[in-house]
């Protein structure tokens, strides 16, 4: 039976990582490879790097971390953060990256996930999308959330997929960083509008929250960073409260 | 402890008995083949990465990789006569993923002929499941030297939209909508569906395992 991902998620600036990490045996917690390993071991079914450097200069050092890591993490790993061209995704998966993740540079021009698609597979095209829910309405913001669209939510998703996308990374503003849970109610539509899978994104708290994203929001994948982290959460001790539950996933 | 014995040791070691075994990876422009180079490396071989027909015919174990669309991929190897080339390898042979299911008799991604090595035809997975199927999940009825030491219902990773039927050739089935095949063999041909490149430990045991076959079976 397919299994539900637990997916912890590495912010990376200048080819570090950037949010703290509280991991006893790790000798430098601001190296991602290192970090990636740990996760690995600890039975993470995946990992998301995502790079918020500023300029496009120090994002080339994005390019000797995926290297680093493809040559020594042995599960999957999708990188994200300032794609916006076909070269930009050639360089990334040439140097090891299992899938890209776009997210404003598909909002400014939707062709670039056909492009991508025929190009390099559906497999390796996950389309991030950053929601809040404004007035009742799902609207899909960019730049973290700061800049409002016009586009719907579930409309997004429906397109995205239809142009050729893998996989949807959805993160609801209203929920991130609360660590309240995740957006079920939305996450649930999500998975009846579209026939992709969906990785939940924001909210993550308790063990009890990703029962929940995956029991209501009917969520595949449940991507989580500071419970991971900071050691509040075990992902062994995750996994088994789930499989408690009843929820299939890999142990 | 005498000299002999020693030697006997070394020569029992599968690293000692694989040193400087002749791997080639087929680069025929199909997508991400460096994480399957990164995994021998990871179990310490160099594997060749390349298209060259006397380089291909040359080596002790061919891998052919692939990940994309069929009818495109099918395309490159016939530019490259690869397409003639690999049915008629006669050392071991690993398809992976899309390497797989071209191996096969036809693919319904983009009404493809493929390579015709394993009788099957391959067949997309029907809209009442999540396509593509994409994670980990388990591979039962396991069948040949490729999974020595590999557990019945170990967890491999897949990502695809597209599964070859359940058949004779199977060394492996998986299931998701279907049971089907997720590996098989015919003769020295091998082909999985998922990714042993990026299954964690045991699916690098089954990349060593494949080093391991014997060449001339």
């Amino acid at each position: 039976m397919l299994t539900k991902r637990i997916i912890p998620c590495l912010d990376i600036k200048n080819g570090r990582t950037v949010k703290g990490v509280n991991f006893v045996n790790l000798r430098d917690a601001g190296d991602p490879v290192e970090l990636a390993k740990q996760y690995a071991e600890k039975g993470a079914d995946e990992l998301v790097f995502l790079d918020i450097s500023a300029t496009q200069e120090k994002r080339r050092t994005m390019h000797d971390m995926v290297l680093k890591v493809a040559a020594q993490v042995n599960i999957p790993f999708t990188v994200g953060g300032g794609i916006s061209t076909i070269a930009d995704v050639d360089d990334l998966l040439h140097c090891g990256a299992d899938k890209v993740s776009i997210n404003s540079s598909a909002v400014k021009r939707p062709e670039l996930v056909n492009e991508l698609s025929n190009k390099f597979g559906s497999q390796c095209v996950v389309v991030a999308i950053d929601a809040k829910q404004v007035n009742g309405q799902w609207k899909v913001h960019l730049a973290g959330g700061s800049i409002p669209t016009k586009l719907d939510l579930f409309d997004w998703a429906k397109e995205v997929e239809t142009r050729g996308a893998g996989e949807i990374l959805f993160t609801s503003m209203n929920n991130d960083g609360t660590k309240n849970g995740f957006a079920n109610e939305a996450l649930a539509t999500l998975s009846k509008t579209v026939n992709i899978p969906i990785i939940a994104s924001g909210g993550a708290g308790t063990i009890q929250h990703f029962t929940d994203t995956f029991k209501l929001g009917k969520a595949d994948a449940a991507l989580a960073a500071s419970v991971f982290h900071f050691g509040e959460i075990e992902i062994k001790d995750l996994k088994e409260e789930l499989k408690q539950e009843g929820i299939s996933v890999r142990l | 402890m005498d000299k002999e014995n020693l030697n006997t040791d070394a020569n029992s070691s599968p690293l000692g008995k694989l040193e400087g075994a002749n791997i080639v990876i087929i680069n025929y422009g199909a997508g991400n083949i460096k994480s399957i180079q990164f995994a021998f490396k990871r179990l310490g071989f160099e594997a060749l990465l390349t298209n060259n027909p006397d380089e291909i015919k040359a080596a002790d174990k061919v891998i052919f990789p692939g990940v994309g669309e069929a009818s495109s991929a099918m395309q490159k190897l016939k530019e490259s006569g690869l397409d003639y080339l690999i049915p008629q390898l006669k050392q071991p042979v690993l398809g992976i993923c899309l390497g797989m299911q071209l191996m096969c008799k036809s693919t319904e991604e983009g009404n493809t002929n493929g390579l015709g090595i394993f009788d099957v035809a391959v067949k997309r997975f029907s809209n009442t499941v999540k396509v593509p199927q994409m994670g980990w999940n388990t591979i039962n009825n396991l069948e040949s030297d490729l999974f020595k030491d590999i557990k019945d219902n170990e967890f491999m990773y897949l990502v695809h939209s597209f599964y070859a039927e359940q058949c004779k050739d199977a060394i492996a089935t998986t299931t998701y909508d279907v049971e089907y095949a997720s590996a098989l063999k015919k003769d020295n041909f091998y082909g999985v569906q998922f990714h042993p490149e990026k299954s964690g430990e045991e699916g690098e045991k089954i990349l060593k395992n494949f080093l391991e076959l014997n060449t001339n079976n």
